[in-house]
């Protein structure tokens, strides 16, 4: 992976602490072109991996890189899968079976629901795999060497400590894809745990890393002796704090652990995608000094 | 079904998950094979079977009052989901019922365990914003954002309707920050893409304390990526303008409470939120939990989100329903 990652959250109006905030990078974001214009600006500093959710407007991002086969040459993105509230709105109108019916390709579901044929536990692999297919289809063509299932999904399955199916994840990830899978969490420690208990060594797991503890569930320390007693393969989000800590700080303090092999940051700005790279590099060329 | 109750609860160090009920078989099928839960298709045959010290309700609005009366009868805690019942009358013996039985009874208002809005309570409790002459309160989203097929939600003798299943979250914080509400002066129920129910609710409220302001609610607005709650207060000597994110606060004078100054302060909510020991969706989600759980321990009093105050706010919905008809 490579040591800094470019985020999508400021694309689609995530923002943690302002919605005034929010609908200014909607409006600023309408157009796939100011999308690209910045994915632009990230590369001119140096980066070459875009971490982004399954997002429909991505799909067109995806066009323009395959258009572009030259520019894009290196370029890699790290699927997040699902984008959740695709999904969360489909259950509240559709039910969950609707929901499945509607996101599960091909006739799978014709068949399985037809004549009250009993839902098999088994067949639900089956169906992740499919809905992982789905998700995959607007990346044809393009590198992802890394695929990612996201925190709501994670913690979810995490908290009902079902961890076959992390591991079923895991498994087709690999096989069908030939990529790392890669899990995205609210509760580092305790996902480690359970991916460690389903038989996975060594994941790469992305979890909210700052400064000022801001979604590190359980608190600061437990992080902290994760990140310096564990083996996997952290990538570090959230490293602003949400925006509670300078950004000086902020990049100092994720910069001071070796075991953090990515950092992922997402900005608008040609000024501050290029503030934040040099600044990693600068705390990186520090710690290799030590 | 409370999927993500469960993962929370589930992820609780003092809780183990004993039963878990749900109509569908799919459902019940996956909880047992992957997490080994104990599933019931029939709650009564759950509690029954299982004794379990408190229930997780989250099942249609119509059903709330049947099986909150049945665990109050066994003696269970009751964690419900929102609104409390479908009118005040269903909901009043369940008050009276869960003090006699002195069960810790509370329900999913997750507002209230929301830092910036707490916050709020703070500085309005204080009384540095003078006298309170007006009040905006505003909850906007992309719940139903198209024709489309009905379930319980869009069913309004289930329940279903942006008044029940979405404004009572501002009415109830509201209810919560100001005071209830004592009169509607004008309501407006209106469908947008709905057939059977509202999509926005629109009202002039006056609240017990004589302030009057304006209930503005709508879950047809695909602007949002998701809900937004906000309230706006308007003091003799200052306002207040917060969200589940940001607190911004105008005072005209220096007697502040600590941590502010004549002018405006903004404050966020990465500053206000006690850490959880498990996230998911959101630190309010696991922090009611905690609070319930902790309640059931004895830890904290049971005076937050009680079925007493759900039951005013079914009240206050009752009024604005009226109102409009």
């Amino acid at each position: 992976m490579e040591r800094i990652l470019f985020g999508d959250n400021q694309f689609f109006a995530v923002n943690h602490i302002s919605d005034e905030k929010s609908r200014a990078q909607s409006i600023r974001f309408k157009d796939d072109a100011a999308i690209v214009r910045t994915l632009d600006y990230a590369m001119e500093a140096g980066i070459n991996t875009f971490m982004c959710t399954t997002h429909e407007r991505i799909g067109n991002i995806c066009d323009i890189i395959r258009a572009n086969p030259q520019k894009y040459k290196n370029f890699k993105i790290y699927p997040c899968m699902p984008y959740a509230h695709k999904y969360a709105n489909a259950v509240t109108e559709l039910g969950i079976v609707g929901t499945l019916k509607q996101y599960v390709p091909g006739n799978f579901f014709g068949s399985l629901f037809k004549g009250g044929v009993a839902f098999l536990s088994k067949d639900f692999l089956k169906i992740m795999e499919l809905l992982i297919d789905s998700e995959m289809i607007m990346f044809k063509g393009i590198d992802t060497p890394v695929i990612f299932l996201q925190n709501v999904v994670t913690d979810l399955l995490l908290g009902l400590g079902m961890k076959d199916i992390l591991k079923g994840f895991h498994d087709y990830v690999k096989k069908k894809y030939n990529a790392e899978p890669g899990y995205i969490t609210m509760n580092m420690p305790k996902m480690l745990d359970l991916l460690e208990g389903a038989g996975i060594e060594n994941p790469i797991i992305c979890a909210s890393i700052n400064k000022a503890g801001f979604r590190m569930s359980g608190g600061k320390a437990v992080y902290e002796e994760t990140l310096n007693t564990r083996n996997f393969r952290p990538i570090a989000m959230q490293v602003l704090g949400g925006g509670a800590i300078s950004p000086k700080d902020a990049l100092e303090y994720v910069c001071s652990f070796p075991k953090i092999e990515s950092i992922l940051f997402g900005a608008s700005s040609k000024g501050n995608i290029d503030d934040t790279v040099s600044k990693i590099q600068m705390f990186d060329g520090k710690r290799l000094e030590r | 079904m409370g999927i993500s109750h469960l993962a929370i609860l589930g992820a609780h160090p003092d809780v183990s998950i004993v039963g878990v009920c749900d109509t569908s078989k799919m459902v019940t099928d996956v909880l047992t094979k992957y997490s080994g839960y104990n599933c019931f298709s029939d709650y009564l045959q759950m509690v029954d079977k299982v004794k379990p010290d408190a229930v997780f309700i989250a099942v249609p609005t119509k059903v709330h009052a049947r099986f909150i009366t049945d665990m109050l009868k066994r003696g269970i805690h009751v964690f419900s989901e929102k609104p409390f019942c479908l009118s005040p009358a269903e909901g009043e013996p369940l008050v009276k019922l869960a003090k006699e039985k002195n069960l810790v009874n509370q329900v999913g208002y997750h507002n209230k365990f929301i830092g910036t809005f707490n916050e709020v309570k703070k500085i309005m409790d204080s009384g540095a914003l003078g006298d309170i002459h007006h009040f905006v309160a505003e909850s906007y989203g992309p719940v139903v954002i198209r024709k489309k097929q009905e379930t319980w939600r869009s069913d309004p003798a289930e329940g279903g309707g942006c008044l029940m299943d979405y404004a009572s979250h501002v009415v109830d914080l509201l209810n919560y920050l100001l005071s209830p509400v004592e009169e509607v002066l004008a309501s407006k129920l209106q469908p947008i893409f709905s057939n059977q129910v509202e999509d926005a609710v629109y009202a002039m409220l006056k609240l017990n304390n004589g302030v009057n302001g304006i209930l503005s609610v709508n879950w047809s607005d695909e602007t949002h990526r998701k809900m937004t709650t906000s309230v706006t207060f308007y003091g003799t000597k200052g306002k207040i303008i917060s969200d589940a994110n940001e607190l911004k606060v105008y005072f005209t004078h220096d007697e502040v409470p600590d941590g502010y100054s004549k002018g405006w302060t903004v404050k966020y909510v990465t500053d206000l939120t006690d850490q959880v020991d498990f996230y998911l969706r959101g630190e309010e989600y696991s922090a009611q939990i905690d609070y319930f759980i902790n309640a059931i321990l004895g830890k904290v009093k049971n005076n937050i989100n009680t079925f007493e105050s759900a039951w005013i706010t079914d009240k206050s919905l009752s009024l604005i329903r009226q109102k409009a008809s």
